[in-house]
């Protein structure tokens, strides 16, 4: 993975840097030794690492802005990190920029239930939101499988997703405001408790813009109403494309699960091996079905959804009996890739999404692949999206494997774009499918995406190195090319 | 206004645009028209019309995708989803009536532009949260793309959510993919009779902060509404769970059933109370739902004859007041708290359009900021100059 080279004059200045930041935020804020700044050199993309220039903390919006205007007039490079777990290196350090850590934000500012919202501070955990809510019979609806530890703010930078989205929406549909400091230190509130800001839907933007257009200090999430019950269903089927077939039935049937999983054979066997969850091991695909909502409710689309498995052919059909036994359901399927890595020494997870229709054709030649990279895969995944997770084993102290997984890995990505599907549905671009943004776009796609970025951030000081493959200068990228030629259209009907 | 280009696919589109930039002309770029007499009036040297690039490209329902052509009637497009009963989740309204033209005239496309969702906005989302990708030509006569055709996608930046909203001031798109959802088997009202607008408010946000999952809640003509949607005995208990959570604030309980609802939530989609007073100007503000009858309140204080009512849990207030020179905008804009919602000047006579702010004025930074986003699609300023003000 090729990173940005390193500007030599920052380096030189590293001192000068790192006064000016203590300038800023007195105290501990600021990490310039070694040893301290260890636990910023990677995210959980931690087969690549790199340590930052300094580290440092801030606690106040103040200091949020008088950091980035100092960059920005010292044209000084920033990579802003939440919690660090980043599946993509969205927040991998660069050794000539500051690493900007929000984890002080940590406050939950205001709770309004009566209009159903929370305002956080961009460092509260995901899982946080809910915990200061739940006694109430609240809940925020994204919950990525890192929510323990994953941050609002990494959230919203990355439009986190998990098992539920299909049903309840991402990050993106589940956010009303954000305040946010932009590369020169202004400070910018979009949204707040009401819905659709106004004016062009820069909320929008951000979420998912990777950290690269500006800092978030402030997020108000929309709080939903925590459903009365929640069955889970486990479905074996003895082939793949039965198992796929029902994900598409119970959908056209005008059912949407809260939940929708599936699980290849090879996921199901490890999965068992490791918390016994009960999985049929005769199975080659096992969906995992959540309905939720009021108990009638649930019950009806419980009956409904063990006719259509019936009809497609299920060999097992268990319905969760209580909250102990639909937990111990999805108790295998989260402990999908701790299981994994207790056969392998480490793994690759991508996560391309396809549309469900070329779900089995998709597997059917990533096994291929796999034949031909020597390389085993395990696939689990979110079925109700398309949502792709396939586990490439490998050893990363074998240099050949690493290369060999990371060469599986694109394939298995330009196959995704190829049946009509993206490079990634939930972790992001980062630096890990940087160099395959051109398999989905074109040239002309990514100018108009980094004409974007100029409007924010004119010197590509945030985040560098990440999502774009090929960076172009703002003021390149701003010429407007007139041909002065001759009408080119003549046919088309004019009046 | 000297001509109007009608290209018939996305070739010719972009060689329009093309022509436009060489030529240094600007576009009025409109589907069929039927939000003309909504937002800023343009100055345009010509007219885009789109209307010759239209169809469904492509429809998969258990995919939950239709992709369609950007000319393409809303009409066409519900009808189709309709067979599959499936829908468009975010119940795009119909504002041809309240703006003095036909019925049903409008395109999918268009609604997106103005980001324009009804009652079920509360559950489902808005316009923009169900543009999943989208394909057009951008003010430097460049064909480019975003999004996908799949639910989930984080590749690059989501710039579906920008172009939703933007008024057609951004790019011209020639293709959309939406996202579509089941329809619900049945759909049941529950009507409150006789509380004052604080009351009503206290019981909607009641209502969506109960596990009852209501799909609509709206206060129009002292009648508070609230939508149940889905399986029929799912319906049936949250109605009943309805009733007991709210048996103290309301003496009186009705019922709507399917087709009855289905009217009702209708003309709340549409603003109908409001067609009938051709001359009176209409705002919508969207605010946090406890906060619309203090706003309400305060412009009461100054015009007694205004005319309210409440969709979104209280948090879209649609307000009908006298014709006057500058429709009462600093009135409207002040009688929200800071930073607390916006108003949107929704019909007024096209000169009291021109003379103030149809949008809610933004503070300087952001303000700045959106002109170079604007810039970044648009540098020239070929596309509906004007539109947003």
């Amino acid at each position: 993975m090729q990173m940005p080279l390193l500007d030599p004059g920052i380096l030189r200045r590293r001192s000068e840097i790192v006064a000016a930041l203590r300038a800023i935020v007195p105290g501990e804020g600021v990490i310039d030794d070694l040893d301290g700044m260890r636990p910023y050199e990677c995210d959980a993309l931690s087969a690549y690492r790199q340590m930052p220039l300094v580290v440092v903390l801030p606690d106040t919006v103040a200091q949020v802005s008088a950091i980035l205007r100092y960059c920005q007039d010292h044209k000084v490079k920033v990579v802003p990190r939440g919690a660090g777990t980043s599946l993509s290196g969205g927040s991998m350090p660069v050794g000539d920029a500051i690493l900007l850590g929000m984890s002080k934000f940590n406050r939950v500012l205001e709770i309004d239930y009566a209009n159903r919202c929370a305002r956080v501070q961009p460092g509260v955990t995901n899982l946080g939101v809910t915990k200061a809510v739940e006694h109430e019979g609240f809940y925020y609806a994204p919950d990525p499988s890192s929510q323990i530890a994953c941050s609002i703010g990494g959230n919203v930078a990355e439009n986190s997703g998990g098992v539920h989205c299909l049903k309840y929406g991402l990050t993106t549909n589940n956010l009303l405001g954000i305040e946010m400091v932009l590369m020169n230190g202004e400070v910018v509130r979009l949204g707040g408790k009401h819905l659709d800001a106004g004016g062009y839907d820069l909320l929008g933007l951000m979420t998912g813009s990777e950290g690269l257009l500006g800092v978030v200090t402030e997020v108000t999430v929309r709080l939903l109403r925590k459903p009365s019950t929640a069955r889970a269903v486990l479905l074996g089927f003895p082939t793949e494309a039965g198992a796929a077939d029902c994900v598409a039935a119970v959908i056209a049937s005008g059912i949407i699960p809260g939940g929708m999983e599936m699980m290849d054979k090879d996921a199901i066997k490890c999965a068992e091996n490791y918390v016994g969850a009960g999985y049929p091991l005769d199975a080659e695909g096992l969906l995992i079905v959540e309905l939720d909502g009021p108990a009638v409710e649930v019950d009806h689309l419980v009956a409904r959804v063990e006719e259509i498995a019936k009809d497609r052919g299920a060999t097992t059909c268990r319905v969760s009996q209580d909250e102990q036994e639909r937990v111990l359901f999805w108790a295998g399927r989260k402990a999908a890739f701790p299981a994994v890595g207790q056969i392998s020494p480490d793994y690759m997870c991508l996560d391309g999404s396809v549309p469900r229709g070329r779900l089995v054709e998709v597997l059917a030649e990533m096994r291929e692949m796999s034949k031909k990279h020597h390389l085993r895969v395990v696939n689990v995944f979110h079925a109700g999206d398309g949502n792709l997770h396939p586990l490439i084993l490998f050893d990363a102290n074998d240099p050949e494997e690493l290369r060999r997984a990371e060469e599986f890995g694109a394939d298995i990505l330009r196959l995704c774009v190829r049946v009509g599907g993206v490079l990634t549905g939930e972790h992001g671009v980062g630096i890990e499918k940087r160099d395959l943004m051109g398999e989905q776009f074109t040239e002309i796609d990514l100018d108009q995406q980094m004409r974007v970025k100029c409007a924010f951030d004119p010197d590509h000081l945030l985040n560098p190195g990440k999502v774009f493959p090929k960076l172009r200068r703002c003021a390149e990228l701003g010429r407007v090319v007139v041909h002065h030629n001759k009408m080119p259209f003549p046919d088309i009907p004019r009046f | 206004m000297s001509g109007t280009i009608k290209p018939r696919d996305a070739k010719e589109l972009r060689q329009a645009v093309e022509w436009a930039l060489n030529e240094s002309v600007t576009l009025d770029v409109r589907g069929s028209g039927s939000k003309l007499a909504l937002g800023k009036p343009m100055m345009c040297d010509h007219v885009l019309d789109m209307s010759g690039i239209s169809g469904i490209v492509d429809y998969a329902p258990e995919e939950l995708v239709v992709t369609l052509r950007a000319g393409t009637p809303l009409r066409e497009v519900e009808a189709l989803l309709a067979q599959r009963n499936q829908m468009l989740a975010f119940e795009p309204p119909d504002l041809g009536p309240m703006l003095g033209r036909e019925a049903g005239e409008g395109t999918l496309v268009g609604t997106l532009m103005g980001n324009f969702a009804g009652p079920r906005r509360l559950s489902a989302g808005a316009a923009r949260d169900h543009l999943l990708g989208f394909s057009g030509v951008n003010g430097r006569g460049e064909a480019f793309k975003s999004g996908g055709r799949v639910m989930k996608n984080v590749t690059g930046y989501d710039l579906s959510k920008l172009i939703a909203g933007s008024w057609g001031t951004l790019a011209v798109l020639d293709e959309v993919s939406v996202k579509v959802l089941p329809a619900p088997d049945q759909t049941r009202t529950l009507i409150l009779r006789g509380l004052d607008e604080a009351t009503a408010v206290k019981a909607m946000c009641a209502a969506m902060g109960s596990p009852h999952e209501v799909s609509g809640a709206a206060h129009v003509l002292a009648q508070t509404a609230l939508r149940l949607e889905g399986v029929a005995p799912s319906v049936e208990a949250r109605l009943k769970g309805l009733r007991e959570l709210l048996i103290d604030v309301a003496v009186t309980m009705e019922e709507l059933d399917t087709l009855e609802s289905r009217a009702f939530w209708a003309e709340v989609r549409d603003g109908t109370a409001f067609n009938a007073a051709r001359d009176a100007i209409v705002w919508r503000i969207s605010c946090p739902p406890t906060a619309g009858p203090a706003i309400v309140g305060r412009i009461n204080a100054q015009r007694r004859e205004a005319n309210v009512f409440y969709d979104w849990s209280g948090g879209l207030v649609w307000l009908a007041l006298p014709p006057s020179a500058d429709a009462d905008h600093l009135l409207v804009r002040s009688a929200l708290d800071a930073g607390g919602g916006h108003a949107t000047l929704i019909r007024a006579p096209e000169a009291v359009r021109a003379a103030v702010p149809v949008f809610q004025p933004q503070p300087t930074a952001l303000a700045a900021l959106a002109q170079r986003v604007k810039e970044s699609f648009d540098p020239k300023g070929l596309f509906n100059l004007g539109r947003m003000g």
